[in-house]
């Protein structure tokens, strides 16, 4: 065959966050790197199909929101006006491509090539590009990065454009009169309150006892509140059942009542991509959910091959992806690279946001670990009374000999951001004393970090 | 319930030891700490105590068996006093073995404090270890095992001070090239048993040997641990570096005289004055101006790692083969007290009590084969140092000096070191100021 074959030092499969973070530092560290994407551009599922674009779309709903409860305090704009179009064309152009320019130039700066195409595994040390810009590359080391996609909803055969993924959610083709959003967890929330604020009567349905399952109750107590205003209903412990068309809607069994709605946003989770990767010609070994089984170091059993990011196992969050593909580049370089990380913060960017990194209460309890809790409820903080916002919580959770910070779980306007104090404190096995003792700038959120901590030293009876 | 006791992470990248005695029986009750096992690793014979009291049920290992780290070595059976609800922790470290056991000496020169054993030792839980991310790529990249490392700052975080101190660049035994030690006439019947291992091997495939049977009647002999371990360091190290040998020679005439005047005297303070200690000073201080002699390559990283410190490995010439003890800060320690630690550290060395931080953390060896003649050797850099200094036997030799042959004593010095690292030029220069200062000794007591 006439393909053409080039040889590079790192194969990157995946142009998501795990798969360019790894070339570009490859780049870096003087090794040819070469990204093989699908869709032949870096960003991945969390540029064009994820977090980014819900992110713009959660700003929306926050803006409509603000100006709903600008009444409030005497400022009425009137009903809003929501043409479809240029939400669109802004979200996808000026947020989602500007960012998608940014990351190619970096590519170019870097000298990482991008090829078109789907790659699978003809060795341990080669991969046949199918699709676009067929050819065959062999390398000294290839970093499997393909992420994850929507998981289907088991057992429904229903198909057409009635029945959205997050992926199509996210595209906004029309603001339902009735959306049913089947999953309680990040994904539903956060979807679920774009489109309750752009206007549909949302009903969630979540399979278990609660919302954000895994997350401590209290955490979620104040989103669980506020959806239930917002939600025209939500169905907890409930399975839903007899899925189908039904007219231009689809009609569904809700337990045992019968509904029907405009369209399904089906939001049950993400599974990695591996099928057709081709790697078992390899002697990288999968877990029996699919993921990817990697060392510390990000190898899997054979010596060539290196996987990154939501392929390799929970939690599947962009940010646990960047920092797995430096730490691969840097260990096919030699260095002395880990990935040791403590924490994987994780954000729930609804309205309140929560989140939380480290050990959570529930953990340490199943793990019938001694931990103590420090908590700061928004009711008492001055710049939660000025945002009108004092349903927010902020807690810690401490090792009880040293006083160490084990975890940390705020909800409220802002968690996403005031999580990075969290995270740093417990990645850096801080005291809970050490952040009490930190002046944090008053009027600020930050500030109940510092109050929860002295909570903690006001028990101990020590100067504070 | 049993309880296992299983081989300790050795640290620095041992994984394996070798038993050579065990010293208790099944059905013993032992206290916690009494000695269990005697094991020779790499670089040292050590004692591993028992982590708490208790019969001893099981013992699964025997003299001679090589075992590797995580294999259980005695299982406690009931009835052993178990130390609180963390026993699966403390029964990780042997605290003898772990690298912040006494002896270490910081890289301020300050005396660390032994780890207040086990007692105070933080109980070790599973998962993360405190310490901050740039900490924990220290350890990393010093192959430090954090778990291992007592976390002095607030909590029980580990330090960079707590990770370098529990570090020291790998050192086994270097060898002058004929090993003085081992004769060929010898029975080596006198080491403890052994078994026949495969050499890892480094680079080059040796080729399979002839059947020497076929010339006359043969014997094996398996190879013990230790000259197991000094071989394959050796053909790393003469594999690995591009070795270069720069000769010279010291007049010590006056070096000479000053000891002899002064061993009475020395002797009085309880040490025996020897040329060594000297030689030590004056490599030391010669260090300091020559600092890229004290260092290690970095290949992967394309960088010369050079050391502030100057802590000198010894060979010592022991029964059981060659063994570099290392004596640390040498250039800040005055003579009388670096001869005393000397002769203290040969002598564990040769009665097989040294710790594995005595053998650890050298930056350059000196080597002296005088008490066995010859008129010089070129000794294999001790990997991964970048240079080692040979000495032979002092001999007094007709010198031109002023125009009329004079007798003096004359001492042959020979540094060999990596040519990666350092040209000829530069080894002459670090030679000449060695030899200076073995010929003024009034500037080496200066410390010039």
């Amino acid at each position: 065959m006439g393909d053409l074959v080039r040889e590079v030092d790192v194969a990157v499969i995946g142009g998501g966050p795990g798969g360019y973070a790894a070339a570009f530092r490859c780049a870096d560290l003087g090794l040819e790197a070469v990204v093989v994407d699908a869709g032949k551009r870096l960003g991945g599922a969390c540029l064009f199909e994820g977090c980014i674009p819900s992110k713009a779309l959660l700003h929306v709903a926050a803006v409509l929101g603000e100006a709903e409860r600008a009444k409030e305090f005497g400022v009425d704009f009137g009903e809003p006006r929501i043409s479809l179009d240029p939400l669109r064309k802004w979200k996808s152009e000026r947020v989602v491509g500007k960012l998608a320019r940014g990351l190619a130039s970096v590519a170019r700066g870097k000298s990482v090539e991008v090829v078109g195409g789907r790659a699978v595994f003809e060795d341990s040390r080669g991969v046949r590009v199918e699709g676009d810009e067929p050819q065959k590359i062999r390398f000294k080391h290839a970093i499997v990065a393909t992420g994850s996609s929507p998981s289907p909803l088991f057992g429904v055969e229903l198909s057409g454009d009635r029945l959205m993924d997050s992926t199509a959610a996210l595209e906004i083709p029309d603001v339902p009169e009735r959306l049913l959003v089947i999953g309680g967890g990040y994904i539903g929330l956060e979807l679920g309150q774009v489109y309750a604020a752009l206007g549909s009567a949302v009903t969630l349905v979540e399979m278990t006892d609660g919302l954000l399952p895994g997350v401590d109750r209290d955490l979620v107590q104040p989103l669980a509140r506020r959806c239930e205003k917002a939600f025209a209903a939500i169905h907890l412990s409930t399975r839903i059942s007899d899925l189908r068309a039904a007219g231009d809607g689809v009609q569904v069994r809700i337990g045992a009542d019968s509904a029907t709605f405009d369209r399904v946003l089906v939001a049950v989770g993400r599974r990695p991509q591996t099928a057709g990767l081709g790697l078992e010609v390899t002697r990288a070994r999968l877990t029996d959910r699919g993921f990817i089984e990697v060392d510390e170091r990000g190898r899997t059993a054979d010596p060539h091959v290196w996987a990154v990011g939501d392929v390799t196992g929970e939690p599947m969050l962009a940010h646990r992806a960047l920092r797995q593909g430096k730490v691969v580049a840097e260990a096919i370089a030699g260095r002395p690279a880990a990935f040791d990380n403590v924490v994987v913060p994780a954000v729930v960017f609804t309205d309140p946001e929560v989140a939380w990194c480290g050990v959570t209460e529930d953990q340490a309890s199943a793990a019938g670990r001694a931990i103590k809790v420090a908590k700061f409820p928004w009711a008492a903080s001055g710049r939660a009374a000025t945002l009108g916002r004092a349903d927010g919580l902020t807690k810690l959770i401490v090792d009880p000999p040293t006083g160490r910070v084990l975890g940390v779980g705020i909800v409220g306007p802002g968690a996403g951001e005031l999580i990075a104090e969290g995270a740093l404190a417990v990645e850096t096995a801080m005291l809970a004393e050490d952040l009490a003792l930190t002046i944090h700038a008053h009027p600020t959120l930050s500030e109940t970090l510092m109050e929860a901590a002295e909570t903690l030293l006001r028990e101990e009876g020590k100067p504070r | 319930m049993a309880r296992d006791f299983v081989l300790p992470d050795l640290g620095e990248g041992l994984t394996e030891a070798e038993i050579r005695q065990v010293l208790v029986r099944e059905g013993e009750v032992v206290r916690e700490d009494a000695p269990l096992l005697e094991v020779e690793t790499d670089k040292a014979t050590v004692e591993i105590p028992s982590p708490m009291g208790g019969r001893v049920e099981k013992i699964h290992v025997r003299p001679g068996q090589t075992v590797k780290v995580g294999q259980v070595l005695v299982s406690f059976g009931d009835g052993a006093a178990a130390p609180g609800k963390q026993a699966a922790d403390t029964l990780a470290p042997a605290r003898k073995l772990a690298p912040e056991g006494p002896a270490v000496v910081a890289d301020s020169g300050r005396p660390r404090q032994a780890a207040p054993a086990q007692t105070a030792a933080p109980a070790r839980r599973e998962g993360p270890v405190p310490a901050t991310p740039s900490t924990r790529r220290l350890a990393r990249e010093l192959g430090v095992d954090l778990r291992l490392v007592n976390g002095s700052g607030p909590g029980g975080r580990v330090t960079d001070n707590d990770v370098r101190a529990a570090t020291g660049a790998a050192t086994t035994a270097p060898s002058s090239a004929p090993s003085p030690t081992s004769p060929s006439g010898r029975a080596p019947a006198a080491s403890p048993p052994a078994v026949a291992k495969p050499l890892a091997r480094v680079g080059v495939e040796p080729p399979p040997l002839p059947r020497f049977e076929q010339w006359g009647p043969i014997e094996r002999q398996p190879l013990s641990h230790l000259r197991r371990t000094i071989a394959e360091r050796m053909t790393l190290s003469a594999t690995l570096i591009p070795h270069v040998t720069h000769f010279d020679r010291a007049d010590i005439t006056d070096l000479d005289a000053l000891i002899r005047r002064k061993l009475e005297a020395g002797k009085a303070r309880g040490v025996t004055l020897t040329l060594t200690s000297f030689l030590l000073k004056a490599v030391a201080l010669s260090l300091g101006e020559h600092p890229h002699f004290n260092a290690s390559l970095d290949p992967a990283a394309g960088e010369l790692i050079v050391k502030r410190y100057v802590h000198l490995g010894v060979a010592v010439a022991t029964e059981r083969g060659l063994i570099v003890p290392v004596i640390r800060d040498v250039d800040q320690k005055p003579l009388l007290e670096l001869q005393r630690e000397l002769g203290a550290l040969a002598q564990r060395v040769r009665d097989g009590k040294a710790t594995l931080e005595d053998l650890r953390g050298g930056t350059f060896t000196v080597t002296n084969i005088g008490a066995l003649g010859g008129t010089g050797a070129i000794p294999i850099i001790n990997y991964p140092e970048v240079a080692i200094l040979g000495v032979a036997r002092g001999r007094e030799e007709p010198v031109v000096r002023d125009g009329a042959i004079v007798p003096r004593l004359l001492l042959p010095v020979s540094l060999t070191f990596d040519h990666r690292v350092a040209d000829g030029a530069d080894g002459a220069r670090f030679a000449s100021a060695i030899v200076r200062r073995l010929e003024h000794p009034d500037e080496l007591l200066l410390g010039l």
